[in-house]
């Protein structure tokens, strides 16, 4: 791909900075009401979050892939492609293995229910009333209500089900038990319902995908460029500022971090002073930590699940899972069959972590920091793979600061920001109409998942705002 | 434009954006959220379709008028109207 802001365009519809799966999602939806669209990346790479790496000796590592929602089909089916939704399969094994419990799960509605009344003996009235109050949860309900006191309610006493029904949750978006218990119920409500999803061919085979259709479609993408700032004039995006050159547009949408975007890409000249105070306080989500293992060609490991809730500490704690002193994380196992002509398998750990942990580390601590994680989660894994060691051809870590330096989300954020960044993000257009933002915001609209739909969301407002302010339509 | 035209408008719309909705039997007075299984980003696809089909734009707080077929008639009806 060109790489030069001179082959631009001088004037698009909408200008998308950031190629995550909310921004691809976004452009693509535009593109579809034959918008002309930009989409401008500052990494070399398509996906956001949703990325991979290659290594040496044909190594190929997802980043984020773990497991999505069900509900990824539908949405890829309707906001993509066919071939896109026939390529998601279900992940059968989902094992939960710390002190309280060991069990093995689908990961639905049905098996939660059995596991619940018959494992951990509740009543089945009790189960059936939480699931359909956690259904029913909508993101403009009583926010006071935090998670914690959600489960007081239905198990009091109970740690063991805090534990194997928040954990999961905890590692997909960041949340923790003081989180409004309405995020924990809409994500809960998509997510431990109909199993856990997977995309075959592995991620760079979706974001390829995606890169297709946009640019059969039209759109204009452009990796290893980016927005240096959002133009606003007469009040109003006008397009964005790449490399000292003006790009025009009548619309901007930010796939950037929410914080970013507003006081970075935009600026605060351009705010209210109240506005500019609610962005300020939002709070951004925690970033993650993770091990990559790449298996010599060839070698196997036993079956010992798809994904792996792992964990030393003795019951669900929230900010011990974001501790460098690691007890817990998870093990993602993606086999050779993950990506068709590969004789290869990779385990990937996962933990959450603060990004101030690590951020003050000089070179030779930030290095031994890495090197320890690596040996720690090595020793994990050989509970389940007693000489695993042996079989290791490749591993590395990565950390907040790994994640900082693709992803330029502030702090590294890996999930976003908390609940009231979807407020900002929501009012950002009528604080400067023309400028909207699309991501990971407000736990609720965070994974993969959360991001397409965000995206789609997103890009209706987009296009009701050109409907309305912009007369000159491309049909 | 008849109601049953208008009915009919929707009914097209919701088969677009459900594909697997069994539309025979849907009540009019019944919210279609409780009869089929629509979800929130269902309802969206419709206001997007309206707007692309027939360009009629449904701000956010009019979402509710869009929860049965028959608020659908009653709010669409007028803003259906000039079209074939």
């Amino acid at each position: 791909m060109s790489s030069s802001p001179a082959e631009l365009a001088g004037h698009y519809d909408v200008i998308v900075i950031g190629a995550g799966l909310a921004g691809l999602t976004a452009a693509n939806q535009l593109a579809r009401t034959g918008r002309r669209v930009l989409v401008l990346e500052q990494h070399s790479k398509c996906g956001g979050l949703a990325t991979w790496f290659r290594r040496r000796g044909d190594h190929i590592f997802d980043v984020s892939l773990h497991g999505f929602p069900a509900g990824m089909i539908k949405s890829c089916r309707k906001y993509w492609t066919r071939e896109i939704a026939d390529s998601i399969i279900q992940l059968k094994r989902i094992r939960f293995d710390n002190p309280q419990f060991q069990l093995e799960t689908t990961f639905d509605r049905l098996d939660f229910t059995r596991l619940l009344t018959q494992r951990f003996g509740i009543a089945p009235d009790v189960v059936q009333r939480f699931f359909d109050a956690a259904r029913g949860m909508n993101f403009y309900d009583d926010q006071t209500l935090s998670t914690r006191a959600l489960f007081a309610r239905y198990f009091p006493g109970r740690s063991d089900v805090v534990r194997l029904l928040m954990e999961p949750i905890t590692y997909a978006n960041g949340s923790d038990l003081e989180d409004p218990a309405l995020t924990y119920g809409i994500v809960f409500s998509n997510f431990m319902d109909k199993g856990v999803y997977i995309f075959q061919g592995g991620t760079d085979k979706l974001v390829r995908l995606m890169r297709a259709e946009l640019e059969r479609r039209g759109v204009d993408v452009r990796t290893g460029m980016a927005a240096e700032r959002i133009l606003i004039e007469g009040g109003r995006g006008a397009g964005v500022v790449v490399r000292g050159r003006r790009i025009e547009s009548n619309a901007v949408l930010s796939n950037a971090n929410l914080k970013a975007t507003i006081l970075t890409l935009i600026g605060r000249e351009h705010l209210r002073p109240e506005f500019a105070e609610a962005v300020e306080t939002v709070r951004l989500n925690n970033s993650s930590c993770q091990v990559y293992f790449g298996l010599r060609p060839g070698v196997t490991i036993e079956p010992i699940g798809d994904l792996i809730f792992s964990s030393e500490a003795p019951t669900f704690d929230a900010d011990a899972l974001c501790s460098r002193q690691v007890t817990s994380r998870t093990f993602s196992v993606y086999p050779p069959e993950l990506r068709p002509g590969s004789n290869r398998f990779v385990v990937v750990a996962s933990m959450n972590a603060r990004y101030e942990d690590w951020r003050h580390l000089d070179d030779g601590q930030y290095e031994a920091a890495k090197q320890a994680l690596i040996a720690d989660s090595t020793r994990a894994l050989e509970k389940y793979v007693p000489d695993v060691r042996a079989r290791i051809e490749h591993a590395e870590a990565a950390t907040p600061l790994t994640f900082e330096h693709y992803t330029r989300h502030l702090a590294g954020a890996t999930f976003g920001t908390k609940f009231e960044g979807l407020q900002v993000s929501t009012d950002l257009p009528r604080e400067v109409p023309g400028v909207f933002h699309t991501g990971s915001v407000g736990i609720i609209m965070s994974g993969w998942l959360g991001a397409i739909n965000y995206g789609v969301i997103v890009a209706n407002e987009v296009e009701s705002y050109l409907h309305a302010h912009v007369s000159a339509r491309v049909t | 434009m008849g109601e049953q035209r208008i009915r009919q408008i929707v009914l097209d719309i919701i088969s677009l954006v459900a594909p697997d909705a069994d539309l025979s039997n849907v009540r009019d007075e019944v919210p279609l959220r409780e009869q089929l299984e629509l979800d929130s980003m269902d309802f969206l696809d419709i206001v997007m379709e309206l707007r692309k089909r027939y360009r009629i734009e449904v701000p956010k707080e009019d979402y509710p008028k869009l929860a049965s077929l028959a608020s659908c008639v009653a709010y669409l009806g007028p803003q259906l109207q000039g079209h074939a």
